[in-house]
């Protein structure tokens, strides 16, 4: 085990990349459920 | 006379360690009520893999209860085959997604952002993690906080993470105290005004069509995103498939009862196996535990702010509460919400709300796991 607090700054991009992705995967979805219910109303 | 001691030559007092340790999963399993279904088996794999058996003692974990020579043990035979190519996890995932009902979702698809806002945690604790540990053990350590039993091994063994043990008691042990750790974390956050707001609720019927489209098309968006994410996705999305198609019925009833539950059985004791007295106890494992539970506490803080950020432009305001019950913890997290809405106001019923994002916590818990495959693999 190490101690190296630099890691937490260096890593941050991850933090903004992750949250990106997953906004934009649920982001596409809800679009295309938004849609779905749209198109498929009974 | 001898013969029957000379085993004890092999006994190292670590070992009762691991029995307590052992002895409180089980206890925890069937006095508390606490994920028996895995709590159970780890803990009596934990004193299993931890007796002075000589071939546990020659070669390490994987070769308990080895046959003769260089025969592979029996656990060793269940982790190659189902752990290390993570096939356990894989079919495990099968019988959640026929188990799951995205209707409150689909019914109300914007929910689905807070189930994206609650995997925070996970991103954070990666962060933190990276301080003290390599960077894929630090990002298997963070996907504690998907609350996600079956997403957190997966990604721990794709990465090669040493750590698979404490990981999946930290995860477990973690989604059972669900009930303790969020509402602390939710009224520190909140007014007691703020958990009073109400959401009414309009049922909105959902076609079949658009049930049976809903896992085929996350599963394409996924594999085109975050093609690391599609093994998870796709089982579970199968598993869904199967329960709305409407022509399954006895399959989707094997996925959810027979398939998951004989999975489950062989998961937990086989986990276990990564749970030596020589890897489990040592100082990394406190650590682990200390940042899965760092995990849990961002992801319910990072649901509950992100509402309280939207609730700034809305002009109907949402229950910021709603937002916690984006962690994949199923339905534990939905019916604390719920509850405290209850409690801050008795005619305040959130649990259509809660639901719905739990379940798209769900979603969101698998897409970031393969979002930290994509990342470190």
């Amino acid at each position: 085990m190490q101690f190296n607090p630099a890691n937490f700054l260096s890593n941050l991009k991850y933090m903004g990349l992750g949250m990106l992705g997953i906004f934009i995967v649920i982001g596409i979805i809800v679009g295309v459920v938004v849609g779905l219910n749209k198109v498929t109303k009974e | 006379m001898e013969a029957l001691f000379s085993n004890f030559a092999n006994f190292d007092v670590r070992m009762i360690v691991m029995w307590a340790i052992g002895g409180v999963l089980i206890y925890l399993a069937i006095k508390k009520d606490m994920e028996p279904t895995l709590l159970l088996p780890l803990g009596f794999g934990a004193i299993l893999m931890n007796l002075p058996v000589p071939t546990v003692m020659e070669d390490g974990a994987l070769k308990l209860l080895s046959g003769v020579g260089s025969e592979e043990g029996v656990l060793s035979v269940l982790f190659n085959a189902g752990i290390g190519n993570e096939l356990f996890p894989l079919l495990l995932f099968i019988g959640i997604g026929a188990m799951i009902d995205f209707g409150p979702v689909l019914s109300n698809p914007k929910l689905m952002i807070f189930g994206g806002a609650a995997q925070f945690g996970i991103f954070f604790t990666l962060c933190m993690a990276s301080m003290f540990f390599d960077i894929n053990d630090a990002a298997s350590i963070a996907i504690i906080g998907a609350a996600d039993g079956p997403t957190s091994i997966a990604v721990a063994i794709s990465l090669g993470s040493k750590y698979l043990g404490a990981i999946m008691v930290a995860a477990y042990s973690y989604m059972a105290l669900v009930p303790v750790i969020q509402p602390p974390v939710i009224k520190l956050l909140t007014t007691k005004k703020e958990r009073m707001i109400r959401m009414p609720y309009k049922a909105a019927n959902v076609s079949k069509r658009t049930r049976i489209l809903f896992p085929i098309i996350t599963t394409v968006v996924t594999g085109l995103f975050a093609p690391d994410a599609v093994a998870l996705v796709g089982f579970l999305m199968f598993g869904n498939l199967i329960r709305e198609c409407g022509v399954l019925n006895s399959l989707s009833e094997t996925a959810q009862k027979v398939l998951a539950n004989l999975v489950t059985i062989f998961l937990g004791i086989t986990i276990a196996s990564k749970m030596h007295y020589s890897e489990f106890l040592a100082p990394d494992t406190l650590l682990i535990l200390g940042l899965g539970l760092i995990a849990f506490i961002v992801d319910t803080a990072g649901g509950v702010l992100f509402a309280k950020f939207l609730n700034l432009f809305l002009k109907n305001k949402i229950n910021p509460m709603i937002g916690a019950a984006g962690i994949s913890a199923f339905p534990m997290s939905g019916r604390i919400v719920h509850k405290l809405g209850l409690e801050a106001d008795p005619q305040n019923f959130l649990l259509m709300h809660s639901i719905g994002v739990n379940v798209s916590g769900q979603i969101a818990s698998v897409i970031a796991g393969g979002l930290i495959l994509n990342f470190f693999l």
